[in-house]
């Protein structure tokens, strides 16, 4: 990444007006990598791998954008995309189930197959209009950049002369997004939270589990508290498991297959010592 | 190289993210599509300053990045909203607009 940021600085110093051969090569090695995320984000099943591939994608675009002489919006794009946009998908693909795969399975018929005409259109039609633009060539961002005394005295100047309206609207749209998202997402508490006192009185009023409830099993190889403690004949107690674990699933079974375990061992050392099993204590 | 070869990968990002809004159906991955689709713009809009030699396409890209972040996080506390109400993130199962 070094390396391309530095061929990008050479090539933009020289007024970025010319494309040069390593802004070529460039372009398209990053520019693959940029279809490759992006081709990532739609076709990956898992949205954690999709954000990631995005973030790929957005990291590649700020490098071109370096490459285009446009180097506040370089870092702009690293800080606001790649750090804080992508952060908080992160936040709330986290919030909202991470383990949930999107399901392939179509629900309408033949939605895949309009979509990716749909899509081949719509590339279709931007291309040929690209293709039949009369573009020119770079006239290049050095005498504007070099105007100010940079690329970032120079948007600053345009900000704050031209476009100081539009900047004082984005402030206020700025705040009302932040007003509303915490409207949104605040939770009325509609009834009262219980304390630890009426906890118990309802407990002794319910007149069952007084005392705190059994301990889990002590089997801690990988996690003591998903290891159901046994009753007497052996049989796990539901009890001694939290609700969370036992909702999950994840709650680990040691009554059979660990006493079987117990047992193949003990009789692999019994046949070790040729002793029989009834020799034992 | 062809200026216009920045144009095309724009065009071919905003493309692919289109059709990441069509076909998927978690909220959130079809958001992270339209990010793209706005990213492929700015891509756009800075290739355009450089041909034209003036900071005004740059000045547009970084109003566009100020409008997607307040959009990411008015959308976002909207997904979060209905994973509360619905326990689902698909928009498949958002069809009605009421509980």
């Amino acid at each position: 990444m070094s390396g391309a940021l530095t061929t990008t600085d050479a090539a933009a110093g020289l007024l970025a007006a010319a494309t040069s051969t390593g802004e070529a090569v460039q372009f398209y090695a990053l520019g693959a990598v940029a279809v490759a995320g992006a081709l990532g984000t739609v076709a990956l099943r898992r949205a954690v791998h999709s954000a990631l591939c995005l973030a790929a994608t957005m990291v590649v675009l700020a490098v071109f954008y370096l490459a285009n002489g446009a180097y506040f919006l370089g870092v702009v794009q690293i800080v606001v995309y790649t750090g804080a946009v992508m952060m908080l998908f992160l936040f709330v693909l986290m919030l909202v189930g991470v383990s949930t795969a999107d399901s392939l399975k179509e629900t309408l018929k033949g939605q895949r197959w309009l979509a990716a005409a749909c899509a081949l259109g719509l590339g279709i039609l931007l291309v040929g209009g690209i293709g039949q633009a009369a573009l020119g060539t770079f006239t290049g961002m050095g005498a504007a950049n070099a105007q100010y005394g940079g690329n970032v005295p120079g948007i600053a100047e345009r900000l704050f002369t031209e476009y100081v309206v539009a900047f004082e609207v984005t402030g206020a749209l700025l705040t009302i997004a932040a007003v509303g998202a915490t409207l949104l997402t605040h939770r009325e508490r509609i009834e009262k939270a219980t304390s630890q006192r009426e906890q118990a009185e309802e407990r002794v009023r319910a007149g069952r589990h007084l005392p705190p409830l059994p301990a889990p099993g002590v089997y801690a190889r990988h996690n003591a508290v998903d290891r159901p403690g046994l009753l007497p004949d052996g049989t796990p107690s539901e009890l001694t498991v939290s609700d969370t674990l036992q909702r999950r699933g994840q709650v680990r079974e040691v009554a059979s297959k660990e006493l079987a375990e117990v047992a193949a061992t003990e009789k692999r050392t019994a046949d070790y010592h040729g002793r029989g099993q009834e020799e034992r204590p | 190289m062809n200026p216009a070869n920045y144009l095309y990968l724009a065009a071919l990002l905003f493309t692919i993210g289109a059709f990441g809004v069509l076909i998927r159906r978690n909220a959130i991955v079809v958001f992270m599509c339209i990010e793209l689709m706005l990213n492929a713009a700015n891509l756009t809009l800075v290739a355009f300053s450089r041909m034209h030699g003036n900071l005004d396409g740059q000045i547009m890209a970084f109003f566009v990045m100020v409008v997607a972040a307040a959009e990411v996080v008015v959308g976002l506390a909207i997904i979060v909203m209905l994973y509360r109400s619905r326990h689902s993130a698909s928009v498949d199962d958002a069809s009605l607009m009421k509980l």
